[in-house]
């Protein structure tokens, strides 16, 4: 269970481990690089002309960190678009779509229903009440040094977590794409990042996140339009295409292991738009929603946006049609997923990266041709390109607010008391933007080839129990205070990152030893085992944590025969040998055509064996050099304590709960004699920072 | 935060305020807590519920598609819903409560 969550978070970072392995290589061919990198070098052109264009008018404090209030709704809503389709949502949702069917569709839903509470209840006070930053929100009624410090600490904590995990998928990706190096990746997408973000501010950010946005609909609309068109745009007709083709049976039949011997082909296949292949513990997948849909109210690069537009209006407006887009894209991902599972392939979908994060750029490849084709290369560098913009894009977004957190709360609110020039502060601004994406640079180097995929769910998470009790009571409710505010946030963020650090996200090397050691020496005879009905657990406390006593909770198991021992890898690798041997020297002997077709066959397939054998064999070796000796996790444990991959569910109603008690137990006078002010101005939108005119 | 020359608590004391917030309150929490509810009967269907999931209604679609696509189809009539009733409503109401202040004198 905790392999596939693992999985699932992967590919929600947008990267995978199987991408580092294939060195030097991408996956668009040599010969057709220079059309790949033709089309990165149109679209980077693109995106400077756009920043050159918006430096000129980026001058004051209003122009640098919200476009001097002028983006109309429609643009920000493109824009809102642009900033939240990471490469997680993009690469990530199709990938899942193709290895796992439906478990990969119903894992987008949230994303999108997250923006029903933005619409709701944050947009539009938060365009009639904030200046620059969420810090803003949260002065505006409480005291403004502690309540800013504490919120920018919040906005660079879960920037930098987002950060380090777009920076390092985007580096993989790039790499797996068209064989860059990691580190040359890195610098490339950190110094256009920063080119957009330094010159142009908020204006050219945003521009780079429309243009992002609206290639990503046509890419995908172009890709849907060639999967679906041949079955006349009939969603049963095509989704009976998929359950009928022997790849999605093949898959299924994998992952289902030996349940599957019992299931007749169309079973096999239909299982395919069924839930459970992937998803298999129901309340981490509750909390990994509730983060979802509570965290992304609270995300500032998200929350930023809206200081950009008019009025509440636009606003307002601005989300409808981020909703459209968004919610429209998720639905384009149900048919890249399944076209990709039942053109390209789930197999060879995972071989080139195992979280499945190339299934939206290989079908491009496949529609176009195939890995030969110009045409088939062209769309592969098209689709490759729009990834590069999507990483810029959401790392620009996430930089600068990072950035405003840092100079505009602290440097200019807490350390300057509000009292510095508009030059002053638009210097720092720029000198913030530096030093973020410096750190964003570094820390995306330094963390080459680590596991960073679980800081997505935990920067939501921070947010979700931090940033969103914060400012959603803040808002509404009339006794919240300073001292709830400091300590809801203090508490959720605490809680959220305490509990990820003890939970299955972590390394825990005796299970990275035991399975290397499962590699490197074999494993004896797997008794058959008698079926066994579901375990329920023995309290709900025992389905959230590893307590004394505990029952786990299980599903019911069929019964399974008995199974054989499994060689060890280097016995693996001589048999294999061997048989390529045998088989090599077959083909000289053998003149039938068919025989010669099946040796031939067989032999790419030993070869194909061996090469798997040796990379695994590679890895468990890898691992064992790097863990040998050690037994317990960075936090001392030797395996997880808390049980769920996503803390939302603990560390949310924490984060409400410690706003909520400790404003009732203390007085702040600024916070109730500024209630009324803060609700008419909320929702009428008087005394609301204006437009600048330009 | 200059708040000197508004008087805010007039505002609020305004009873075509007090109804513009008892209206949004009754209304954005009706959406709010409905799509809630909706959105998590799909993680919990699909796991506790998996029979009723697979009972194909359209060709190969069954029930657990349909209701994931329904998710989108309700997320965007909230949307709908909401935009169509403060664009004609809420902001009406707002603008009625600015011209009243402005009239009175608190707002200049």
């Amino acid at each position: 269970m905790s392999a596939m969550l693992t999985k699932l978070m992967l590919s929600a970072a947008g990267l995978s481990a199987s991408g580092l392995a294939m060195a030097g290589t991408g996956a668009v061919a040599d010969e057709f690089k220079w059309m790949t990198f033709s089309v990165f070098g149109v679209i980077i052109a693109i995106t400077m002309a756009i920043t050159f264009w918006a430096a000129r008018t980026t001058h004051s404090t209003s122009e640098f960190y919200a476009a001097g209030r002028s983006v109309s709704g429609i643009q920000n809503g493109w824009a809102i678009a642009g900033d939240y389709l990471s490469a997680a949502s993009f690469l990530g949702i199709a990938g899942l779509i193709s290895l796992y069917g439906y478990d990969g569709f119903m894992y987008s839903v949230g994303w999108l229903v997250a923006y029903i509470t933005v619409l709701l209840v944050i947009a539009e006070p938060c365009r009639n009440i904030g200046k620059y930053t969420m810090g803003d929100i949260l002065a505006f009624r409480n005291d403004p040094k502690k309540t800013k410090t504490v919120a920018a600490l919040s906005t660079i904590t879960v920037s930098t977590f987002y950060l380090t995990a777009q920076m390092v998928g985007g580096g993989v990706l790039i790499k797996t794409l068209i064989g860059i190096d990691y580190e040359i990746s890195v610098i490339g997408v950190g110094v256009l990042m920063l080119a957009y973000v330094v010159f142009g501010g908020m204006k050219a950010t945003t521009w780079v996140q429309i243009t992002k946005a609206v290639l990503l609909v046509i890419a995908s609309l172009i890709l849907v339009t060639l999967v679906w068109a041949p079955y006349g745009f009939s969603l049963p007709a095509y989704l009976q295409a998929v359950v009928g083709d022997e790849k999605v049976i093949a898959q299924v039949t994998k992952l289902l292991g030996d349940s599957a011997a019992s299931m007749s082909k169309e079973e096999l296949g239909q299982r395919f738009l069924e839930p459970g292949l992937f998803l298999k513990s129901p309340i981490d997948q509750i909390s990994l929603g509730m983060a979802l849909v509570l965290g992304t109210a609270g995300m500032p690069h998200i929350l930023m946006r809206f200081f950009t537009v008019p009025t509440a209006q636009a606003a307002r407006t601005s989300v409808i049609w981020a909703m459209a887009i968004i919610g429209g894209f998720y639905v384009l991902t149900l048919f890249l997923g399944t076209g990709a599972a039942m053109l390209v392939g789930s197999a060879k979908i995972a071989a080139v990266d195992a979280g499945g994060n190339m299934a939206g750029p290989l079908l491009a490849q496949y529609l176009g041709g195939g890995e030969s084709s110009l045409m088939g290369n062209f769309m592969l560098a098209f689709v490759a390109a729009v990834a590069f913009a999507t990483i810029v894009a959401v790392v620009a977004g996430l930089v600068l607010a990072a950035a405003s957190a840092m100079a505009h709360d602290i440097y200019v609110g807490v350390i300057r008391g509000d009292n510095a020039t508009p030059k002053e502060q638009v210097i720092a601004a720029r000198i913030s933007s530096v030093i973020v994406g410096v750190i964003a640079i570094t820390v995306g180097i330094l963390a080459k080839g680590q596991n960073v995929a679980h800081l997505v769910a935990l920067a939501f998470a921070v947010a979700a129990s931090s940033n969103l009790p914060a400012v959603f009571l803040t808002l509404y409710w009339k006794k919240c205070n300073t001292y709830g505010v400091i300590t809801g946030m203090l508490v959720g963020s605490i809680a959220a990152i305490g509990l990820v650090m003890i939970s299955p996200n972590m390394t825990y090397p005796k299970a990275v030893l035991a399975s290397a050691n499962k590699v490197l020496n074999g494993e004896p005879i797997t008794p058959a085992k008698e079926a066994k009905p579901a375990v329920v657990a023995s309290s709900f406390m025992c389905e959230l944590f590893a307590l004394e006593g505990c029952v786990k909770s299980a599903p019911a198991q069929a019964a399974a025969p008995e199974k054989p021992a499994k060689l060890a890898a280097a016995e693996k690798l001589a048999k294999y040998g061997e048989k390529a041997a045998g088989l090599e020297a077959s083909l000289l002997t053998l003149t039938d055509e068919a025989a010669l077709k099946t040796a031939k066959d067989d032999l790419a397939k030993a070869k194909k064996d061996i090469a798997a054998t040796e990379k695994a064999k590679a890895k468990a070796e890898d691992d064992v050099k790097k863990f040998d000796g050690q037994t317990t996790s960075i936090m001392g444990l030797e395996k997880p304590y808390f049980l769920l991959k996503n803390p939302g569910l603990l560390s949310i109603p924490l984060g409400f709960l410690m706003v909520i008690l400790f404003s009732l137990f203390t007085r702040d006078k600024r916070a109730e004699e500024m209630w009324d002010e803060l609700y008419v101005r909320q929702n009428t939108g008087i005394n609301a920072e204006a437009a600048s005119a330009h | 935060m200059s708040t000197s020359n508004i008087n805010w608590a007039a505002i609020d004391a305004d009873p075509k305020f007090q109804e513009l917030h008892r209206k949004k309150t009754f209304f954005l929490w009706g959406l709010m807590i409905f799509s809630i509810i909706y959105y998590f009967m799909l993680p919990i269907g699909a796991a506790y519920y998996q029979d009723l999931f697979k009972i194909k209604v359209w060709g190969v679609v069954n029930v657990g598609i349909v209701f994931a696509l329904s998710e989108f189809v309700v997320a965007w009539t909230i949307a709908f819903m909401y935009s169509k009733k403060a664009n004609a409503e809420f902001d009406a109401m707002t603008q009625e409560i600015i011209n009243d202040a402005t009239q009175k004198g608190t707002l200049k």
